[in-house]
C-alpha cells in the first residue's frame, strides 16, 4: 500500500532523514520509534504532503507522490496529531470539526455521516454540538480520529495519538483504532516514543536515530529480544526497566 | 514531619454549588521521595498546589491540619508564604517552554533564583548558576547558561528547571508530571537526576504523574488518586500488591513488551470508589 524510498528531507544545511526505506502492506500498520530529534516525524509529515521539500521516492497504492498533493490525495490519506487541543478548532463545535472535510471533497450526506462516524469512535450523539473544551482529552482524540476517518480514507498517519491521554484513555484509543482498521481495512503508519505502544498496535517496526533508520524488525523479534542494532537495544531494555514494578 | 495534611478538601463553586476536586485527604511527608498517582481529574496536582497555597483564587479549602515543616499553610500571611516558595519548597512543572522567561538566558534566570535572598554579587550568583547547572549534568555548562530558553532541548529545558528550583537549597521538591513532555529515554534520565540530586541533599520530593510503574521506580512511597481521594497507599517496590480495583486496572492497561494482549483491558469504574 505505502512505499517508501531512499527518503531524505532537509531543513537548510541539515539533513534531518537521510535516506530512509520501508514499505507497508494494505490493512497493516507499521511503527516508526525514536528519540526526539531522530527523525521519525518528519518522516510522517513528508509522507502526509505537509513538508514538500523532499526527495527519494514514495507510492500508495502504485501512485507516486509529488511534493504537492492533490485532493483525491488527501481523501485516501488523513493524519491524526498528538495533541488533541492543538489539532481542533477551539471555536468550531464537533458538528462542525466534522463536515468540513466533506465539504472540501464535496461529499453529500452529511447529517447521516456525522452521526454514523460519532458513533464509530463511540461517542455519544450529544458530543456533536460540544467544542472541544468542553470535551475530555480522550473525546478530543476520539474527534481527530472521527474527522480523520469522515472521507473514508484508506491510510491513517499517526503521529504520537495517545502520547498526550492518561494511561486508562490510552488503552481505550488503542482499542479503537484496533477495531477500526479490522472494519475498515486501514493502513497505519504510527510514529512513538514509546516502544511498549508501537509494539501493541504494530506488527513491523522501524527504528530510527539521527536521521537514519538504524534497524526494521518485527514485534515479534523485538519482544524476545531479538535485536541486532545497539540502539534498539538500548531503547528496549529502558522500555523494560521501566515497566517492570 | 516536613509535609502534614489531615483531611484536605478542595471544592470549587459551580452552577449546581460547590463541587469538591480533592476530598478529605492525609498525608505525611519526611525526607523520602512520594509519588501521587492518578489520572487528570483525580485532585492530585491540586493537592501538591494546596501545600505552597498555589490554587486559584475560587478554591475553597479546608482542612484538619496542612502543615509545611510546622508553619500552618492555612493560616500563614502571604509574606510568610513567599518565604517558602521558591525558597523552601519548589515547584517543577509539565513542560519548560511554558515555565523558563522566555527573554532571560538561563544562567541569568538561574543567577537570579540564588541571588533572591542571598546577599551576594552579581558575578558570584552567575558562577553560582554554572555550578548548578554542572550538577544537573550539562555538558558544557558555561555555554548553556548564555543560551535563551528556544534554543534548547525540552530535556535540557527541564534541566535548567531543575537547577533553578535547587538555588535556593529547599527542602521540599514537587514535580507535577517533570517528564511528560519528554520522550522516554530523556525521562529516565531526567527522574534519574532529580531522585540522585533530593537523596543526596537529604531533600522530600512529590513526585506527580499517571505513570504508576514510572512512579514506583523513582520513589519509595505511592499514593494513588482516583475522584479527590486517596484510594490506596503503597510501598514503591509492592506495585504487585496492589488491592484497589483502579490501581490494578492502572497497571493493566498499559501496554507492555514483555507481556504481549491482543486487547488492552479497559477501565471498568465502579461508582463504590467514589464513596
Amino acid at each position: 500500500m505505502i512505499s517508501v524510498q531512499d527518503l531524505v528531507v532537509r531543513f537548510g544545511p541539515v539533513a534531518a532523514v537521510t535516506g530512509v526505506t520501508f514499505a507497508v502492506g494494505e490493512g497493516s500498520s507499521f511503527g516508526i520509534v525514536g528519540e526526539s530529534g531522530s527523525g521519525k516525524s518528519t518522516v510522517l509529515r513528508a509522507l502526509s504532503g505537509l513538508n514538500p521539500a523532499w526527495t527519494g521516492r514514495m507510492t500508495i497504492a502504485g501512485q507516486a507522490l509529488a511534493p504537492k498533493r492533490d485532493r483525491a490525495f488527501f481523501r485516501r490519506v488523513q493524519m491524526v496529531f498528538q495533541d488533541p487541543y492543538g489539532s481542533l478548532h477551539p471555536r468550531q463545535t464537533v458538528d462542525r470539526a466534522l463536515s468540513e472535510p466533506l465539504l472540501v471533497h464535496g461529499i453529500g450526506d452529511v447529517d447521516r455521516r456525522i452521526r454514523q462516524a460519532l458513533a464509530e469512535v463511540a461517542l455519544p450523539a450529544a458530543a456533536r454540538f460540544r467544542y472541544p473544551h468542553q470535551l475530555s482529552g480522550g473525546q478530543r482524540q476520539r474527534v481527530a480520529i472521527a474527522r480523520a476517518l469522515m472521507c473514508e480514507p484508506e491510510v491513517l498517519l499517526l503521529d504520537e495519538p495517545t502520547s498526550a491521554l492518561d494511561v486508562s484513555v490510552q488503552a481505550e484509543v488503542l482499542n479503537l483504532l484496533a477495531d477500526l482498521q479490522d472494519r475498515r481495512r486501514l493502513t497505519y503508519v504510527m510514529v512513538s516514543h514509546n516502544l511498549a505502544v508501537i509494539a501493541h498496535l504494530c506488527p513491523m517496526i522501524g527504528v530510527m536515530q539521527g536521521g537514519e533508520m538504524v534497524e526494521m524488525l518485527s514485534a515479534d523479534d523485538l519482544r524476545a529480544g531479538r535485536t541486532t542494532h545497539p540502539h534498539t537495544g538500548d531503547l528496549r531494555r529502558l522500555s523494560q526497566e521501566l515497566e517492570e514494578a | 514531619m516536613l509535609v502534614e495534611i489531615r483531611n484536605l478538601t478542595i471544592a470549587f463553586p459551580t452552577a449546581q454549588g460547590m463541587s469538591a476536586a480533592v476530598r478529605s485527604v492525609s498525608l505525611d511527608l519526611g525526607a523520602e521521595k512520594l509519588g501521587i498517582v492518578g489520572e487528570s481529574g483525580s485532585g492530585k496536582s491540586l493537592t501538591a498546589r494546596a501545600l505552597l497555597r498555589l490554587l486559584p483564587p475560587a478554591a475553597r479549602v479546608s482542612a484538619d491540619v496542612l502543615r509545611f515543616d510546622g508553619i500552618d499553610i492555612l493560616s500563614a500571611s502571604e509574606r510568610d508564604m513567599r518565604r517558602v516558595r521558591g525558597k523552601r519548597a519548589g515547584l517543577i512543572m509539565q513542560d519548560p517552554k511554558y515555565s523558563l522567561n522566555p527573554i532571560m538566558t538561563a544562567g541569568a534566570q538561574i543567577a537570579e533564583a540564588w541571588a533572591n535572598q542571598r546577599h551576594a554579587s552579581r558575578r558570584e550568583a552567575a558562577e553560582a548558576a554554572i555550578d548548578l547547572l554542572a550538577q544537573v549534568q550539562i555538558r558544557d555548562p558555561r555555554r548553556v547558561a548564555g543560551m535563551y530558553p528556544h534554543e534548547i532541548s525540552g530535556g535540557m529545558g527541564q534541566r535548567v528547571m531543575i537547577a533553578m528550583m535547587l538555588a535556593p537549597d529547599p527542602e521540599l521538591l514537587i514535580a507535577d508530571e517533570p517528564t511528560s513532555a519528554l520522550d522516554a529515554t530523556v525521562q529516565a534520565e531526567i527522574l534519574r537526576l532529580m531522585e540522585d540530586l533530593v537523596s543526596r541533599r537529604g531533600m522530600g520530593l512529590i513526585l506527580i504523574s499517571h505513570d504508576l510503574p514510572l512512579v514506583s521506580h523513582f520513589c519509595d512511597r505511592v499514593v494513588v488518586m482516583y475522584a479527590g481521594r486517596v484510594v490506596e497507599e503503597l510501598q514503591a517496590g509492592a506495585l504487585a500488591q496492589a488491592s484497589h480495583p483502579y490501581t490494578r486496572g492502572l497497571l493493566e492497561c498499559l501496554p507492555t513488551l514483555s507481556h504481549p494482549k491482543a486487547r488492552l483491558p479497559v477501565m471498568a469504574r465502579d461508582p463504590a470508589w467514589l464513596s
